[in-house]
């Protein structure tokens, strides 16, 4: 019996080959896409991560604001000397149960909720929240109308009240419209991993903010949201937030 | 019935020109306010990051809701089928057109980037209400216009009291809208209430028959045309009954937020020890705006007396403006409960009430609306037949 292929043979064999290969790419790629959930920078946003934050109010030192500062200067947000109309991203609060007397102190911002009010009550949609979770302010949809400050549960959002100088380039601001703590999302969009208050909290020794993707079991918030006790502020509103404390 | 007939008023006193000249200075100043504050940016108000609204909200929400409840004489005559009430109708549906005009042009002047109005027609958020009401206001100014030309233009009488149907129904809808702006507020101790809906409209009607009455008196006293006491006391006694229902649905707000433990601290605030706040309630919103009008208009001695109904509409007005204040920035400068159960401190005003206190631009943009609103009925009533010639008793019934 000839071993030589006839024509319709070798056109078979390379038909079923490519479906073969076909198959297995399809495949392939669906699997590597369940496995590994990091995005290049040039891929678009997914609902595959979700950015979040853990911050141990117990290791929040008294007297230190280095989380603002950093904040203040990766994004260029400066002040006119004037606190009642001067934007801040991040602030330190310090609490005092009324009932024991217990104190403690932890960095507020935007809490980049799952079902964000400041998105709902939006106007025009100048609010938004991406996939990945992260809410925003897309600064030329928005009118100034401050109705997202006033549906804001944690105060996060600032005004801006006059003519700004000198922005930096990842953290456009302009007079008239309102912003917020963007989570770093520059820092994201780049496939970094931490954000600048984080960065400026280890760097102080503290460790008192994680940073991460809580959709990524793996990932180290996770992992600790997952073994240790975790509240989120006025966690009764329901709006699944993607920062959440401890010690509170 | 007779045939009412409605004419132009003359216009060519000197009291109207004097009228006109103070309106449209005030609304020069107001203007140049809007100007001021646009090119300086809000730092120059006394709004901050903890008073996001001020007074300019103050004067855009009352004259908003006045505007509803100043188209209330119509519906009285259209919807409810009540004779004597029809010739006040034409009057009824500018004033709310006017008002709500005033309204908004002074809530889109306060906006941190007025030039983008574009942005609000063009790009909408159908979950926000504030994108519902852009419709319920257009829609309000829309269907008022219609009723109006149905009323005015004979061959289309027939369908005026349908029309009237409408635009009744779509005032109920917009105030409730206006109300809901509020009362969605889940974080914020002062809103977060249903309540808030039904009393704004219960509000609208009282303001916009104060509004109404006092525009009726001054162009019917200033043209010398005849006003009889019959229709005086039917519009002063619908007002009282309005300025009832306020003192029901206000308590009955007040009533449901004390229930709840968590929000004794918000209510201790306004009725017990919030300064301003406490005094503007129960002095000004309730006392003076409620209790001392109900008082004019019913007390024997002063029941007939034009005067003292005049006296009454203008308290019901300063009254409705406290409230507003009360509501809108009282709500603000109250602390939002973030941590219950912990005292709260920081650089962002947490944990204390905030301070407000209203710049000049912020009023003066404020009374620039009002005059707008009320220099456009001047013109208006001069321009087109709103007026009845007599309101004279004989001449209505």
């Amino acid at each position: 019996m000839s071993k030589e292929l006839t024509p319709t043979d070798s056109y078979r064999r390379r038909f079923l080959g490519g479906i073969g290969a076909l198959a297995a790419a399809a495949f392939g790629s669906g699997v590597i896409v369940n496995v590994a959930r990091a995005r290049s920078p040039d891929e678009a946003v997914t609902g595959n991560q979700r950015w979040g934050m853990l911050i141990d109010t117990g290791k929040c030192a008294d007297g230190c604001d280095e989380c603002v500062k950093a904040c203040n200067d990766e994004n260029g947000v400066t002040g006119h000397g004037r606190p009642e109309t001067d934007a801040q991203w991040i602030r330190t609060v310090t609490l005092r149960e009324k009932a024991t007397g217990r104190t403690t102190k932890l960095p507020m911002m935007c809490q980049h909720c799952e079902y964000p009010p400041c998105v709902d009550v939006c106007p025009t949609g100048a609010s938004f929240r991406r996939d990945d979770g992260i809410v925003l302010v897309d600064k030329h949809l928005c009118i100034g109308c401050r109705y997202c400050m006033m549906a804001c549960p944690y105060k996060a959002r600032s005004f801006i009240h006059e003519v700004i100088m000198d922005q930096k380039h990842n953290a456009p601001r302009g007079k008239g419209t309102v912003e917020s703590c963007t989570l770093c999302v520059h820092r994201i969009d780049k496939g970094e991993t931490t954000t600048a208050c984080q960065d400026a909290c280890t760097k102080a020794g503290h460790n008192a903010i994680l940073f991460g993707d809580l959709k990524d079991p793996n990932s180290e918030i996770s992992k600790r949201l997952a073994n240790e006790p975790s509240t989120q502020v006025r966690g009764d509103l329901g709006l699944n937030l993607g920062v959440r404390y401890q010690g509170i | 019935m007779k045939t009412i007939a409605y004419r132009e008023i003359e216009g060519t006193s000197a009291g109207y020109y004097v009228l006109l000249g103070v309106l449209v200075v005030l609304i020069a100043i107001g203007g140049l306010s809007a100007l001021y504050m646009e090119h300086e940016g809000h730092h120059v108000t006394g709004m901050t990051n903890q008073i996001v609204w001020g007074m300019p909200h103050v004067f855009a929400v009352f004259l908003i809701i006045a505007a509803s409840g100043a188209l209330n004489v119509a519906s009285v005559g259209s919807v409810f089928g009540k004779t004597p009430y029809k010739p006040l109708a034409p009057l009824s549906g500018l004033l709310a057109v006017c008002l709500l005009m005033g309204g908004l042009i002074v809530l889109v002047l306060d906006l941190g980037r007025p030039d983008r109005l574009i942005v609000a027609m063009t790009s909408y958020n159908f979950k926000s209400i504030f994108a519902w009401n852009i419709f319920l206001y257009t829609g309000f100014l829309g269907i008022t216009v219609v009723y109006l030309w149905f009323m005015m233009e004979r061959r289309m009488n027939e369908y005026s009291s349908k029309a009237g149907l409408v635009a009744f129904v779509w005032r109920l809808i917009l105030t409730t809208g206006t109300g809901s702006i509020f009362g969605f507020l889940v974080a914020r101790s002062m809103y977060d209430s249903a309540v808030l809906a039904p009393m704004f409209i219960i509000m609208s009607l009282a303001f916009g028959m104060a509004i109404y009455l006092l525009v009726l008196f001054s162009a019917y006293h200033g043209t010398g045309r005849a006003l009889g006491d019959a229709t005086v006391r039917r519009l002063k006694n619908l007002l009282g009954v309005f300025i009832a229902a306020i003192l029901l649905i206000v308590l009955i707000f007040h009533l449901t937020k004390l229930y709840g433990t968590q929000y004794h601290g918000v209510e201790r605030f306004i009725l017990l020890d919030g300064g301003i706040y406490t005094f503007l309630f129960w002095g000004v919103q309730i006392g003076l705006g409620c209790i001392v009008p109900l008082v004019l208009l019913y007390a024997p001695a002063t029941a007939s007396s034009r005067g003292a109904i005049s006296l009454a509409s203008v308290l019901v007005v300063l009254g409705g403006l406290a409230a507003m204040y009360v509501i809108i920035i009282g709500g603000q400068a109250y602390p939002i409960e973030m941590f219950p159960g912990w005292e709260v401190q920081s650089s962002f005003a947490d944990g204390v009430v905030h301070e407000y206190a209203p710049s000049m631009y912020e009023i003066a943009l404020g009374v620039g609306g009002t005059a707008l609103a009320l220099a456009m009925v001047t013109v208006g009533i001069k321009v087109l037949r709103f007026l009845p010639l007599s309101l004279a008793d004989a001449d209505v019934e």
